[in-house]
């Protein structure tokens, strides 16, 4: 006898799908109808509250979004936050891992400082962190900066400058998110096992051998993880752009998700917002595929 | 050796110090901000030096709840997120357990089609989402934000793995005495399964309590908003007072902050758990 349980009798079946019903129903609905919904309506010209009749559109809203300025935008802004925070974040995760993972006092503690952050929700992160790059010398970064730079660093209004607002929203979200990717990597560090760096000291390997030789690649499909969960959470990119910048200066910040929910409820433009979460979907599983052929291509190695 | 064994540590030491302050430091910002005067709060941000109040004063807090109704922003936050959690950690385990145990014809189908699900976020459906709901009459309701979070494809795959990795015996020693699977899932399955049950209810509870975007979509009256919703809307009514701000802040973090030091190891093993299957 298997593992696998009851054998089918029509008793059974009916019993199994008891069990399976209550959440297929509710993903049935509130998860793959909505997302045909966005499909079908993207290809339309459903506005909420029009008079106009409902009228199929082919690809006419995709045709609109890229070339409107704003959307264009946004991708390029979701892509640099991806190529700031996914680097930044996993290296500060593993260098942080790498250090709580010493045999030394106190680990416990820093572990949970350094987690902490992210039971914080991000709409309260984004609004401390807007006191912490407040403009001119009251600011705390702005300060901090000066004292670091011996007074040659000009105060600046991160939040409302072109140049700064994306790398200020990046920063906010490191802070808030790296703990959780710490965890991750802590615990696949924990998982390699110990006669791996016996077997590399025996050899003669410095701790930087070892490193590069054992620790990273025995890490290797953790890394991957964290960096697919961190790129596809740069893609999503909403709370702290709503709250900090609200899309500015002049479309510097804005997102995908942002200039979606605008055109949903801005401007009451349903088919062109769901166009808009359509091409969303389509990168966050175009990275997940990358990811997939990346780990298969390992596991054809190994 | 000896001696450079001590530099090792000592630098490990002075590192972590460093990252710790960075971490600390917009908490303390906040934590001490909540009980100075609101003009203080501004001028003294950029000194650390006078980062800890000259004198406490509990202002801002009682001006919080003159301003903003925080209690109601509260009870919704905590009565939204625990039912999803707790109707999410039956629903979905119930499922799970009819995908790891159970035997029905198109089993492995919809299994491949759940799984399929984890990939859609909820940011790629909210648009139709909200157009499904406001057609079905739900918004500015307390299930508009409770009833389509319960069944969640993601939780479903946690209790299958975990579910796939217990040994039968016991369930096989049930069946012999005519237990029926209900029966099997509450007395046996569900309680040597205590593990599985925290890490989920802990992640989901963690998306539930910061949510913003969707009850931003769906809601438009206090009575039935959030915590995240009641900052954002805090920190956008003037008079703009960093003080009563910061009040707000520290109300609205302190109870998971708690619940996170009563329950550390669960957290972290939680969220450890979710990268083991990349």
């Amino acid at each position: 006898m298997t593992s696998s349980g009851y054998q089918p009798g029509k008793q059974n079946v009916r019993q199994a799908w008891l069990f399976a019903l209550p959440a297929l129903l509710g993903l049935l609905c509130f998860v793959l109808l909505p997302f045909v919904l966005s499909v079908i309506i993207s290809f339309t010209n459903l506005r909420l509250g029009s008079p106009l009749p409902l009228e199929f559109m082919g690809f006419s809203q995709y045709q609109r979004i890229f070339t409107d300025q704003a959307f264009l935008a946004a991708l390029r802004n979701n892509a640099l936050f991806a190529l700031i925070v996914v680097p930044l974040q996993t290296g500060l995760a593993l260098l942080l891992a790498l250090l709580i993972n010493q045999p030394l006092h106190g680990m416990v503690f820093f572990r949970s400082l350094f987690f902490m952050p992210v039971v914080f929700p991000l709409s309260l992160v984004a609004v401390v962190w807007i006191l912490v790059f407040a403009p001119g010398p009251q600011g705390l970064l702005n300060q901090v900066l000066e004292t670091i730079t011996l007074g040659s660093w000009q105060a600046r209004d991160f939040l409302h400058d072109p140049a700064w607002a994306l790398p200020a929203i990046s920063l906010t979200s490191i802070w808030q998110g790296v703990g959780f990717q710490m965890v991750i990597l802590l615990a696949a560090l924990q998982g390699i096992p110990h006669e791996l760096y016996e077997a590399a000291r025996v050899d003669g390997a410095d701790r930087w051998q070892q490193f590069i030789c054992i620790t990273l690649p025995q890490l290797r499909n953790a890394i991957i993880f964290v960096v697919l969960v961190t790129t596809i959470l740069a893609f999503r990119l909403f709370d702290q752009v709503q709250i900090m910048t609200q899309g500015g200066p002049n479309h510097a910040t804005t997102t995908v998700m942002y200039e979606a929910v605008n055109s949903a409820f801005g401007s009451q433009q349903v088919a062109r917002a769901a166009a808009m979460t359509v091409v969303f979907f389509t990168i966050v599983l175009l990275i997940t595929l990358l990811q997939r052929a990346v780990s298969r291509h390992e596991r054809v190695i190994e | 050796m000896k001696g450079r064994q001590h530099i090792r540590k000592l630098s490990v030491y002075l590192l972590l110090t460093a990252f710790a302050f960075v971490f600390l430091v917009p908490v303390a910002m906040m934590l001490f901000g909540s009980f100075k005067p609101d003009d203080q709060v501004l001028a003294q941000a950029g000194r650390l030096g006078s980062l800890f109040p000259t004198e406490f004063s509990w202002l801002n807090y009682q001006d919080v709840f003159a301003r903003v109704p925080f209690a109601r922003y509260l009870f919704n936050s905590a009565f939204i997120s625990l039912c999803i959690v707790a109707g999410g950690l039956l629903v979905n385990s119930l499922a799970a357990y009819a995908f790891a145990r159970l035997q029905w014809p198109g089993r492995d189908w919809v299994f491949l089609v759940v799984v399929a699900l984890m990939i859609i976020p909820l940011e790629a459906i909210a648009v139709p989402l909200f157009y499904e709901v406001t057609l079905l009459g739900w918004r500015d309701t307390y299930w508009v934000q409770i009833i389509p979070f319960i069944a969640n494809a993601f939780s479903i795959y946690l209790f299958y793995s975990f579910f796939l990795g217990l040994p039968g015996e016991l369930e096989e020693a049930a069946r012999v005495d005519g237990a029926g699977p209900w029966r099997i899932f509450f007395r046996i399955v569900a309680p040597n399964a205590k593990p599985v049950f925290a890490t989920v209810a802990i992640l989901n509870f963690l998306t539930q309590w910061g949510a913003l975007l969707w009850p931003l979509m769906v809601t438009h009256s206090e009575a039935v908003r959030p915590l995240p919703l009641g900052i954002a809307t805090f920190y956008s009514l003037p008079p703009l007072q960093w003080g009563d701000i910061f009040a707000f802040g520290v109300m609205m973090v302190t109870p998971v902050l708690l619940v996170f030091v009563l329950f550390q190891r669960w957290f972290v093993q939680g969220v450890a758990t979710t990268g083991v299957k990349g």
